[in-house]
């Protein structure tokens, strides 16, 4: 089986003290830049399906990440390709030419390139948060898209059977290749993702893989290849624009309460929401 | 032509409430732009749904109604969507997991734009600009849609749902169409969680727990759940280790809630788990950690071992209620 990943470098929510926010923009200067976590997801679950997991240095498969980004981006890329990925393509372009559509837009390009059977990818960035190129790139390939995936089975390289987080439940749908799947965190629980060659009796390790140094200078050599935005012939205009931005909206400092019988004091005559 | 469209979801049969929220979106900014707004209702009930949506002041409300659209399937409710949505300038949906599945497939096929989650909007010169969170709700951006079409999903949180107006929308079947991708998806089955409890994203009480809680997650919380009517949520690290069920799950990449009061019990205050709660409106915090982050957004706070005083809180909310 071919999988294709799309990867992206997001800068860091999680050092929020540092999300600064003007009105015009939101300065990403002084945060850390690292790989978007629901993409590692994504590359742990594809090298999953493409492995015996009791022999995973053995591949079954290939697994092909893409990004698009500047030159900066090959530092991800290898990360990615360290942890298993056998190639990877960095698509140039800046961060500001892109949104959702166009993203979608130039992944079709590439899957008409690289011809997977499957496209596994983060259900969302951490930093826009919007949930929408692989629904989008799905319509625009054609192919079906299971999104939330929770847990993936490899039926037989023909079809997949997913069990994807809903409201309330879970939902299990059975979909034939080719595909666009999105994955949930919990894909990389022990038993998320299972390839067919791999025992029942196999358990992974809860997370995604860390690369040995080896595989470090190893990824130096793996190819990553370097392709135009402008060569995709697609149609680059955005369909959105961010006109603006602005801090969330603070909550009035609370206070502390020494007791259970104050706190209940408290949220009857003062919260009244008890 | 400033015509809305929104989409209703419905579960066997039953609006959800969200639905509501995405309708008051749908009223506000047809009034805005000076259009009227329909209601879509899709999926296998859908007929009878109608009847109830009717009565929210919609010019009209669409239905498609057949037993291929028994579970929801996205390549069979987009091209519906699409069919439906052509003739507005703006289709939102609910920003839950079906929404968010749906809309951007919907975009696609209508060479449309989209706001994700949105929690306002404003009209500027006849233009809309819709707010929505971004880095795990630590900004908000302002976003215009460029395209003739303009797709939204909208946060149930944000917007007080619709109350109904009154009179009878006009009913209008819509033609059943699917994508040929359709074919190649086969609905299983939706194993519902059963639970006596509230939904998380309607329940006006939370009792949400973190992974201190450990193995005794339900006997720790529920008590206090029980007495108040609330339902539980969970974080992350708590889903993660097992202790609670994923569908529990708080914050950017779980449900955005905001009850009358949400407690949180032995949970940190991750910006990822802040983002899905942050909207609460009045918050209590039981951490043994001074420092816990928690405490910042806190309304009040109980520096304690949760294992000690959750039985007293318990009993004190009992006493305090009768
Ligand atoms: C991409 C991404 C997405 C994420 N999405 C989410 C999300 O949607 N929701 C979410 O919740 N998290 C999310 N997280 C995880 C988040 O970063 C935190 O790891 C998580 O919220 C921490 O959960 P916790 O508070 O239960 O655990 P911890 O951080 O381990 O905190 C446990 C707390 O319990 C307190 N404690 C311990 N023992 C006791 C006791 N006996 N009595 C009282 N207090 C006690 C401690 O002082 C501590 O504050 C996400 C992370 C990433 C990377
Ligand atoms: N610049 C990018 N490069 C590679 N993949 C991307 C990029 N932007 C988005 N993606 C992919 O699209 C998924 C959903 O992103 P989004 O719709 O922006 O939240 C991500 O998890 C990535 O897999």
């Amino acid at each position: 089986m071919k999988i294709l990943v799309p990867f992206k470098r997001v800068a860091d929510p999680e050092n929020a003290n540092k999300v600064k926010v003007t009105g015009a923009k939101i300065e990403t200067a002084g945060l850390e830049w690292k790989p978007n976590p629901f993409d590692e997801y994504a590359v742990e679950a594809a090298l999953r399906l493409t492995e015996n997991g009791t022999a995973p240095k053995a591949r079954l498969g290939e697994v092909i990440v893409v990004t698009f980004g500047p030159a900066e981006c090959d530092q991800t890329l290898r990360g990615a390709l360290a942890t298993g990925a056998d190639k990877a393509i960095r698509v140039e372009c800046t961060d500001d030419q892109l949104d959702g559509p166009i993203v979608a837009r130039a992944l079709a390009k590439i899957v008409e390139q690289v011809k997977p059977d499957l496209v596994m990818m983060g259900k969302q960035t951490v930093d826009s948060d919007s949930n929408q190129v692989g629904q989008y790139l799905a319509e625009l390939l054609g192919w079906p898209q299971i999104t939330f995936a929770a847990t993936i089975k490899n039926e037989g390289n023909v079809a997949l059977e997913i069990a994807r987080v809903g409201d309330g439940g879970m939902q299990r749908v059975k979909v034939k290749l080719p595909a666009v799947v999105t994955v949930e965190d919990r894909v990389v629980y022990s038993g998320g993702v299972q390839s067919a060659p791999t025992p029942a009796s196999h358990k992974y390790a809860d997370g995604v893989r860390f690369a040995p140094l080896p595989a470090i200078m190893q990824a130096k050599k793996k190819p990553l290849e370097v392709k135009k935005l402008g060569d995709l012939g697609i149609d680059t205009t955005p369909s959105a624009k961010y006109v603006g931005y602005e801090p969330p909206p603070a909550r009035k400092a609370g206070v502390k309460v020494k007791t259970v019988a104050e706190l209940v004091e408290k949220l009857k005559g003062e919260a009244k929401v008890l | 032509m400033a015509d809305i469209l929104v989409v209703a979801e419905i579960v066997e049969g039953q609006v959800k409430k969200a639905t509501y929220s995405a309708v008051a979106f749908a009223r506000d900014a047809a009034k805005a732009l000076g259009g009227s707004y329909d209601i879509l209702a899709i999926g296998q009930g859908a007929d009878k749904a109608a009847a109830e949506l009717g009565g929210y002041g919609a010019r009209k409300v669409l239905v498609a109604d057949d037993a291929s659209l028994k579970g929801y399937v996205t390549e069979r409710f987009a091209p519906i969507v699409a069919a439906a949505g052509k003739s507005h300038a703006v289709v939102g949906a609910t920003a839950t997991t079906n929404g968010k599945d749906l809309m951007p497939r919907v975009a696609a096929k209508l060479g449309a734009g989209y706001a994700p989650d949105i929690t306002g909007f404003k009209a500027e010169g006849g233009k809309l600009q819709y707010k929505r969170p971004m880095y795990a709700g630590n900004a908000y951006g302002w976003l215009t849609i460029e395209t003739p079409i303009q797709l939204v999903t909208v946060r149930q949180t944000d917007f007080t749902p619709a109350e109904p107006s009154g009179g009878a929308s006009a009913v209008e079947k819509v033609a059943v169409v699917a994508d040929k991708a359709a074919d190649q998806v086969e609905f299983v089955a939706f194993e519902t969680i059963k639970s006596e409890r509230p939904d998380l994203t309607e329940a006006k009480v939370i009792i949400a727990g973190g992974r201190a809680i450990k193995e005794k997650f339900m006997d720790v919380l529920g008590p206090l759940a029980d007495t108040l009517g609330a339902a539980i949520g969970a974080t992350r690290a708590a889903c993660d280790a097992g202790f609670a069920p994923t569908e529990l799950q708080i914050g950017q990449t779980g449900k955005v809630v905001a009850p009358q009061l949400y407690v949180a019990v032995g949970i940190s205050g991750a910006i990822q788990h802040l983002a899905g709660m942050k909207g609460s409106k009045t918050i209590v915090a039981i951490n043994k950690d001074p420092e816990a982050p928690i405490f910042q957004v806190a309304d009040y706070g109980l520096v304690a071992d949760l294992f000690q005083v959750m039985p007293e809180l318990t009993t004190a909310v009992k006493a305090a209620k009768s």
